[in-house]
């Protein structure tokens, strides 16, 4: 007890030679505004950011080896557990990665549900950076008028697939299955009334000067830089580039849309704002054109071998009866190959690198996480801001964890 | 789509013969299999005057214990300007999976490349920081490797 009452130095002692200029800060793993479990190691001079270390892995549950050992089907369902404000998005490159693999042909019907329900799912996932993003900066009304427009596209998904935050909705061939009856008007009903909510939302935050004073001019990132941290999605989009996936790669049918890709040029966090706040009305204007485009018609693939057959045709016919046993017994082979798969997810470039050695389960699957790049440059963004512009710089990045750890 | 593919990988041809050891093409997309000595080159030709700007994505991959050589380090190139993509594949052996950064070449590699080490345990020669990331810094082993057991060898325990 006296040794360790000597080791502390006297109060004369402390004054006399002041904390050296730099101070390391640890924040998180639980800080609400690490959007997650996400730990920095901030390095501080007196509030000024010198460098920040984040420090991931704490959600890792090793997908990537659990994807190995099952079957192509029952990936889908560990997929939802990543993105998880963007089940559908990470559902979508899963099984077109697979789909590539399989030369599978999709029905229509099938595409345009995939994009209604994809847009549906990127507007809720903006809906929770919306809100907790203004909540970190101390805008606590915005996060419940959010969370209320998103339950209402909780409700939609769940109606079609049966799960709130875990649909599993698209299947390798198609889809789970076909909309539900009145699923239409459900949605017209809620494209109507969302123009409101967003028009309430730019009430509250867009011009709002304290929001304003805390995001423009907030963590920079120039648009070289940008390329060069291989940031994607909003995040490059505010730097100035032009760079859509839905456009640039286009899948499952996006070329027939008509939507603009907002950009701005000065990379700060109220850039990358801006850019979500837009395309919140671009999905809108997806969505109505994707429901003006759904005309009835199968939702899975003509591939007995691979799509489950419907229960009905089970019961009168022995070689629906024998598919279905032998893909849920034994799943289905896949030529061997491997294919690299992108999608525009809601925070950026999804991709999925799918290697197949012929069997019925992958040889390696290797996602390519958005939020895991993007939280990649928080250094540069940070460096030389205050201590309270990281929370706003994160809240901007719309990260994810349980994408980034996998 | 992949004509033009194919023609970027003639120009890595005409650059240097030496740069391309395999093509292989499937699925609308095409593989270029570049020696590990080449790499960065390879990427610095395609990013400086070929337009591929952006590492779209870098994995590494256990093929199998008895394979050999036995690892593959996957880079997916993609352009902002011409929007193409095109992966460049390393492979490397058991007794030697070092293979040089591309940090130099683009920041993104960094974590990439720390992933990769972490789970699949390739060595990046010039790293800045090559340290685990996933996985605790005390974690034995690298999880994606085909020989490394689904649940661990023993339970893990964060002490």
């Amino acid at each position: 007890m006296a040794t360790a009452v000597e080791n502390i130095p006297s109060q004369l002692e402390v004054m006399d030679q002041p904390l050296e200029s730099e101070m390391t800060l640890s924040m998180g793993p639980q800080h609400p505004s690490t959007h997650g479990v996400l730990r920095l190691d901030l390095k501080l001079d007196g509030e000024l950011v010198v460098n920040v270390i984040p420090d991931i892995g704490y959600l890792h549950t090793g997908m990537e080896k659990l994807f190995e050992y099952k079957k192509y089907q029952q990936g889908i369902v560990i997929t939802d557990r990543m993105d998880y404000l963007n089940p559908l998005g990470n559902n979508l490159a899963y099984v077109m990665a697979a789909e590539k693999l399989l030369d599978l042909e999709i029905p229509e019907r099938a595409q345009v549900i995939r994009v209604l329900m994809c847009e549906l799912q990127r507007l809720a996932s903006h809906m929770v950076w919306l809100g907790t993003s203004a909540l970190d900066l101390g805008a606590m009304s915005v996060f419940f008028f959010c969370f209320r427009q998103r339950e209402k596209i909780l409700n939609l998904i769940e109606a079609a697939s049966g799960g709130r935050m875990t649909p599993s909705y698209f299947r390798i061939g198609g889809l789970m299955m076909d909309l539900p009856a009145g699923f239409d008007n459900r949605v017209k009903q809620f494209l109507d009334d969302f123009p409101e909510a967003l028009s309430t939302f730019e009430t509250l935050v867009t011009g709002n000067t304290i929001w304003q004073s805390r995001t423009k001019g907030i963590g920079v990132i120039e648009r070289d830089e940008a390329i060069n941290w291989g940031l994607t999605g909003p995040s490059l989009r505010a730097s100035g580039v032009e760079l859509d996936l839905r456009r640039h790669n286009p899948y499952t049918g996006y070329e027939k849309y008509d939507f603009d890709i907002p950009t701005e040029t000065d990379g700060d966090v109220w850039s990358r704002f801006r850019v979500r706040m837009r395309e919140l009305n671009e999905s809108h204007k997806i969505v109505r054109q994707a429901l003006e485009r759904l005309k009835p018609g199968p939702t899975k693939a003509d591939a007995p071998k691979i799509v489950l057959p419907d229960r009905d045709d089970m019961r009168k016919h022995m070689d629906s009866l024998i598919h279905h046993f032998l893909i849920v017994a034994e799943g289905f082979n896949v030529p061997p190959g491997e294919v690299y798969h992108a999608i525009e997810a809601s925070k950026g470039e999804l991709g999925v690198y799918m290697k197949s050695n012929g069997g019925p389960k992958p040889e390696r699957v290797h996602f390519r996480g958005p939020s895991f790049v993007n939280l990649a440059a928080l250094p540069v963004m940070s460096e030389g801001e205050m201590v309270a512009d990281v929370v706003a710089i994160i809240g901007s990045l719309d990260i994810v964890l349980g994408e980034i750890d996998r | 789509m992949t004509e033009k593919l194919h023609g970027y990988v003639e120009k890595i041809k005409e650059k240097n013969a030496d740069w391309v050891v395999a093509v292989a093409e499937g699925h609308g997309e095409i593989t270029v299999t570049v020696p590990r000595e080449a790499i960065l080159d390879v990427c610095s030709f395609l990013r400086f005057e070929q337009g591929f700007d952006m590492l779209a994505d870098l994995c590494g991959g256990d093929r199998g214990p008895e394979e050999d050589p036995r690892f593959e380090v996957n880079y997916h190139l993609f352009s902002t300007v011409h929007y193409m993509r095109l992966r460049l594949k390393v492979l490397l052996s058991e007794d030697d999976p070092n293979v040089p950064t591309l940090t130099t070449l683009w920041q993104t590699a960094n974590w990439h490349e720390r992933e990769t080490y972490d789970l699949v345990g390739i060595k990046f020669t010039g790293h800045p920081d090559l340290r685990r990331i996933l996985l605790p810094s005390d974690f034995d082993g690298h999880a994606l490797r085909k020989d490394y057991p689904l649940r661990g060898y023993e339970p893990y325990s964060l002490n």
